[in-house]
């Protein structure tokens, strides 16, 4: 640490250079936060909750629906706890390009799902109100719904039975994501599956998945296996899986996120240690006769070594902090162009980062530090 | 013409240099060719969404589907409404009589993809029997075709690839029946990601009794407006009807754009790297050379032609590099295959399309780069002073 400034004064030998490097090295960490953010918001995570509860699907496929009678069955299974269920609505707020997702509830959909805060006066309401609906608070915010609002909805799947495409829903809640991470899950519209089941005008009496929760997590898989024998053989056969499995299928259906991420990243930090390692040793090289007259004042080899270690270490630190701050609100203005995105730099990241920085920092400072090192000093100051 | 010669003798002589000062010239090279093998990779990536999806889309096609229904999968039409719809005025009949259309009935199974083992959607698609002759760029690769009343499928070239189980011979499970495959077919476009089969055999196994769309051919492209305006008019039908090329396009538009856009933004962010990368470089090929100019401005070079000579160097380099991107990225990904949830909220397989014309765009993108890192190199050593450069020697 004592000879900070001398790797200051390195560094600030030749200031177009470093100025340049370092601006190279926060591109690269700019971009490094950037597109971990991305993999983060793919990343499925479970909640407490999430452990406890499973979804019965169609065996045919999730486009398939299910009996409304399988709910007391199901209910009927040893160690389930509650039963809810949902139905894809895939409706359109004015214009096709507002995508957001929308469907049909059982009411006791949010007793279910505790990690969505909703005020108990609204939990309430929706109770009562035929007619209700549920946003997150993301989509209040983008569409400036108000509670009282009433919201059409166009229908791509379900034509309304009085002959129309359009279904009027009364706003009577917003929830909020109780943890941060999950803003992107405030992105969605719920409403009343009873109301729904009486406007359509076909598949009544049908349901798309169920939601189960099982009183002990550890033996999901048993329930899971229970849930699906008591319905095979039979013309609505269901698969049943935990949420974070389903979840996980899902995902991994959209591609290969994180193969693409860490091929980009991959790609960039190629480009950045060729770029710093050729001006790193390049700034050595020219050091030469300074650094062998550094040892003939008797510098140890040692302390040369970390000299041009520690200079190495120090850009790379600089660059990649500023890097990564920019990245995150890089991160904000990613969030605010992709609609129901929410990507953030969080701490994980901030930690792969800080160990990238330092195996940037040694790749590119150990080989010309470690030619420092073995210099002698008698052929060094020949070159002066 | 003495200035052009000026600028060749100044390049040859700094191009002769580079042996000298590999390293430093390998950084452009090798930061552009990131730069432009991750553009190009994205890019292809796109295009070859957009264009899987574009080559099922003609101008003579047109899908009809229930009214407000945004992709086959949410719409629905009644047999009755089917048999109107292929009545309609302007739709090509074949040597026998029968109008070309095709009733057509799309679902989605859960099979077990060949790369994870885990279910995957895949789109079923059930074809009425005027479908060969529908679309002619159909046709059978392995086995045969499937028979009217059978449980029998043929698989998409891409789907077979995609998905574990799917060779000829095999039996997949559909609920509580067994069905067989007995051929795959090749069309070069999104359908190769589908398993075809009978209509009405398909609606039994999914308990359904109506359709999905209508697809038809047109007896000539301006036989669009007659058709459309006839099915708006008949007051028993509630439908759309679109020319399937511009079908097709919409559903490509949002994830093409979203691949173009990010592409681009990283390859910006990476290619502001790279400028910073090639302007180290050519201040150091400058500096380490300044002698070398101002000896040669004594001899009476003017300024321009050694700034163009830097620059020309920058660019050369640069060219060098985006070349050798580009040139990894075809090697790498022209014609890898992936896949992705389509509309039909089913997987669509594509391959990444590394077409000329990307090429040339990231060459480019490297030339724009180049110039960027040599043009302030190049401007400061054309101004150094030539008495304190020659002082140094």
């Amino acid at each position: 640490m004592k000879y900070l400034h001398l790797i200051w004064a390195s560094l600030l030998r030749k200031k177009v250079r470093t100025t340049l490097t370092l601006l190279s090295i926060i591109v690269a960490f700019l971009l490094f936060g950037m597109l971990d953010a991305v993999r983060v918001a793919f990343t499925v995570r479970e909640s407490l909750e999430g452990a406890s509860r499973l979804i019965a699907s169609s065996k045919l496929s999730i486009i398939q629906p299910l009996p409304y009678s399988y709910q007391a069955q199901i209910q009927r299974v040893t160690g389930v706890e509650d039963i809810a269920f949902a139905n894809w609505f895939g409706g359109i707020y004015q214009d096709r390009k507002n995508f957001f997702a929308n469907f049909a509830v059982s009411t006791n959909y949010f007793a279910m799902y505790p990690e969505f805060v909703l005020p108990a006066e609204q939990k309430q309401a929706f109770l009562t109100t035929r007619t209700g609906a549920i946003v997150g608070a993301n989509l209040a915010q983008r569409y400036n719904f108000k509670i009282g609002d009433k919201i059409p909805l166009q229908a791509t799947i379900f034509p309304h039975k009085n002959g129309g495409n359009t279904w009027t829903f009364d706003l009577v809640g917003i929830f909020q994501a109780r943890d941060e991470r999950d803003r992107n899950q405030e992105d969605q519209m719920m409403f009343r599956y009873d109301y729904f089941d009486e406007g359509r005008t076909f598949a009544h009496g049908t349901v798309g998945w169920y939601m189960v929760k099982v009183s002990d997590p550890s033996r999901a898989q048993q329930v899971a296996q229970a849930i699906d024998r008591l319905f095979i053989n039979s013309a609505a056969e269901t698969k049943t899986q935990t949420e974070k499995q389903f979840t996980l299928d899902f995902v991994k259906q959209i591609g290969d996120i994180g193969m693409i991420v860490s091929s980009i990243m991959g790609a960039v930090f190629f480009t950045i240690l060729l770029l710093t390692g050729n001006t790193m040793s390049q700034a050595v090289r020219e050091r030469i006769p300074e650094l062998a007259v550094l040892k003939t004042l008797g510098f140890s080899n040692q302390s040369v070594l970390w000299l041009v270690l520690g200079e190495a270490l120090l850009l790379a630190a600089i660059g990649g902090s500023i890097g990564l701050l920019l990245a995150m609100s890089g991160a904000g203005a990613l969030s605010a162009a992709f609609r129901g995105g929410s990507f953030a730099v969080g701490a994980q990241s901030w930690l792969s980062g800080a160990l990238i920085m330092l195996v940037l920092g040694i790749a590119v400072g150990l080989p010309p530090a470690w030619r420092a090192m073995r210099l002698r000093i008698v052929d060094a100051l020949h070159e002066l | 013409m003495r200035w052009l010669e000026q600028i060749f003798e100044i390049t040859w002589m700094s191009l002769a240099t580079i042996p000298q000062r590999l390293g430093s010239a390998l950084v452009i090279v090798g930061g552009i060719a990131g730069v432009v093998g991750v553009l190009v990779a994205l890019l292809a990536m796109g295009e070859g969404f957009r264009s899987v999806l574009a080559q099922a889309g003609r101008l003579d096609d047109a899908i009809v589907l229930r009214k407000g229904a945004s992709a086959e999968l949410n719409s629905g039409l009644s047999r009755a409404e089917a048999v109107l719809i292929a009545q309609a005025p302007g739709i090509l009949k074949n040597s026998t009589g029968v109008p070309l259309a095709s009733a057509e009935v799309v679902v989605v199974a859960n099979l077990p993809k060949r790369s994870s083992g885990t279910d995957a959607n895949v789109e079923i698609r059930g074809v009425g029997p005027q479908v060969w002759e529908l679309r002619r760029d159909t046709h059978i690769i392995e086995g045969r075709r499937f028979v009217t009343g059978k449980r029998e499928l043929v698989i998409g070239k891409g789907a077979q690839q995609e998905f574990a189980g799917l060779e000829v011979g095999k039996i997949v499970r559909l609920g509580l029946q067994d069905w067989t495959v007995v051929g795959v077919f090749a069309s070069g476009d999104a359908h190769e990601s589908e398993l075809w089969s009978d209509p009405e055999v398909l609606q039994g196994a999914y308990n359904r009794s109506g359709y999905q769309s209508v697809t038809l051919k047109l007896t000539d492209i301006d036989a669009f407006d007659t058709l459309k305006a006839a099915l708006s008019s008949d007051p028993r039908l509630t439908v759309d009807v679109q020319r399937t090329r511009d079908y097709y396009a919409t559903q490509s538009e949002d994830l093409t754009r979203l691949i173009r856009i990010l592409g681009v933004a990283i390859a910006t962010i990476m290619g502001v790297g790279a400028v910073f990368g090639a302007l180290n470089t050519m201040y150091a090929a400058v500096s380490t050379r300044a002698r070398e100019i101002a000896t040669l401005r004594a001899l009476g070079f003017s300024a321009t032609p050694v700034v163009i000579s830097v620059m020309l160097e920058a660019a050369l380099l640069a060219l060098l590099g985006g070349a050798l991107g580009a040139g990894l990225a075809w090697l790498l990904f022209d014609k890898y295959t992936v896949s992705t949830l389509g509309a039909n909220f089913s997987q669509v397989v594509f391959a990444f399309q590394v077409s000329p014309q990307l090429i040339l765009n990231g060459l480019l993108w490297a030339l724009g780069i180049g110039l960027l890192g040599g043009l302030f190199p190049a401007i400061h050593a054309a101004r150094q002073p030539v008495t304190r450069a020659l002082r140094a020697l």
